[in-house]
């Protein structure tokens, strides 16, 4: 199993330009890696649904790469995006995929068939172009720069440890996060667009 | 009987309106009353058509291309809508953003009874979410889409229309 810090770690020096977002509890520490936050954006949360947005981001933005850090647990809420995504095919999109077998927010219950469930497998047969897993961290640092230049949509899954959370939601140590509005207000920004 | 139904509104009133408000996108899930203006949406080289699986993914979906600067519209039947409930409050109502959600009124008819629970519940599932909405039945009401638009931009909220001929103006 890998941290979600050395995933993230691993893909920062390989991110060039790439918009990032992220979906689920898995991605909550991507802020503290990133080196260009005016390109990371929030797009909220709606069982699974930052997926879709940030599919539509990509088909909204054809030139720019949109990297998604999404979690199993919000991805089983969702399945059908992989389709959707797949029927329209957008180049530019890569869609990690952090897999902690279970629902880490809310304590640690696993999500259906946990263990036995090949994400990876099922983007290829649903269509992305390429699709990648990993359990060993030295293998994904080892591929990381390839994928990074394939022609998607592609997919990686990667196995995590899971950070779960057991504290009362209000007892919790919130990692600080700027919110939606200003991530996606400074994003536009930085990409110039006024529409 | 078909022929007569098929004037009272056409997909080409909807088609008309979305390119005049500058639709970019329009995010769907086909369903069988509204073959007729899938196939003329798909012909326009200034639209572009994006399928989805299921019709809580239409207002992430949406979103993602509001930030992009572009301009979706949400083109689904209201059983659709009510099973997306929970996208329209996180990534329709929450983003800030205009949206405009083009909704066939299964089960709506002018006359009679409505005895389709999908439509008793269609205008009660609006007015819980506090969405406001305008009624198109006929060629005549085309341009309410545009007052949806420019509810949606000046608010920066989604805004609704309901089909309400959807079982027979949409088809040939």
């Amino acid at each position: 199993m890998i941290n979600s810090d050395d995933v993230f770690r691993v893909f920062e020096p390989h991110r060039g330009k790439a918009i990032v977002t992220t979906s689920g509890t898995a991605g909550r520490k991507w802020p503290q890696t990133s080196n260009n936050p005016e390109r990371d954006v929030s797009m909220g949360s709606a069982m699974g649904q930052t997926t879709s947005a940030a599919f539509g981001l990509a088909l909204g933005l054809p030139d720019e790469k949109i990297v998604l850090f999404d979690s199993e647990g919000a991805m089983l809420m969702n399945l059908g995006v992989l389709a959707s995504i797949a029927g329209k095919k957008p180049k530019n999109f890569v869609h990690f995929l952090l897999d902690n077998e279970v629902y880490a927010t809310t304590g640690g219950q696993p999500v259906p068939n946990n263990k036995g469930i090949d994400y990876a497998g099922m983007a290829k047969a649903i269509g992305y172009a390429s699709t990648h897993h990993f359990d060993d961290l030295e293998d994904f640092a080892t591929k990381i720069e390839s994928i990074m230049s394939e022609e998607g949509p592609v997919f990686i899954s990667i196995k995590i440890d899971a950070e779960v959370q057991n504290m009362p939601v209000g007892m919790r140590d919130m990692t600080p996060a700027r919110p939606r509005p200003q991530t996606i207000k400074e994003l536009r920004a930085e990409l110039g667009i006024t529409a | 009987m078909v022929e007569q139904q098929a004037a009272i509104l056409k997909p080409e009133t909807l088609v008309d309106e979305f390119k005049k408000n500058g639709v970019t996108h329009v995010v769907t899930i086909p369903d069988s009353e509204t073959n007729y203006l899938y196939e003329l949406m798909v012909e326009q080289d200034w639209l572009d058509v994006v399928p989805v699986s299921r019709e809580g993914e239409t207002p992430g979906t949406a979103l993602g291309l509001c930030i992009a600067g572009k301009v979706p519209v949400v083109l689904i039947q209201n059983t659709g809508m009510m099973e997306a409930g929970d996208s329209i409050r996180g990534m329709a109502i929450d983003a800030g953003f205009p949206m405009v959600f083009v909704v066939g009124y299964r089960g709506w008819t002018r006359r009679g009874v409505i005895r389709d629970s999908a439509a008793k519940y269609t205008e009660p599932f609006l007015n819980a979410f506090g969405l406001d909405y305008y009624f198109v039945e006929t060629n005549a009401d085309g341009d309410r889409i545009t007052t949806a638009f420019e509810q949606a931009r000046a608010t920066s909220r989604p805004v609704v229309v309901l089909i309400g001929d959807e079982y027979h103006g949409f088809n040939r």
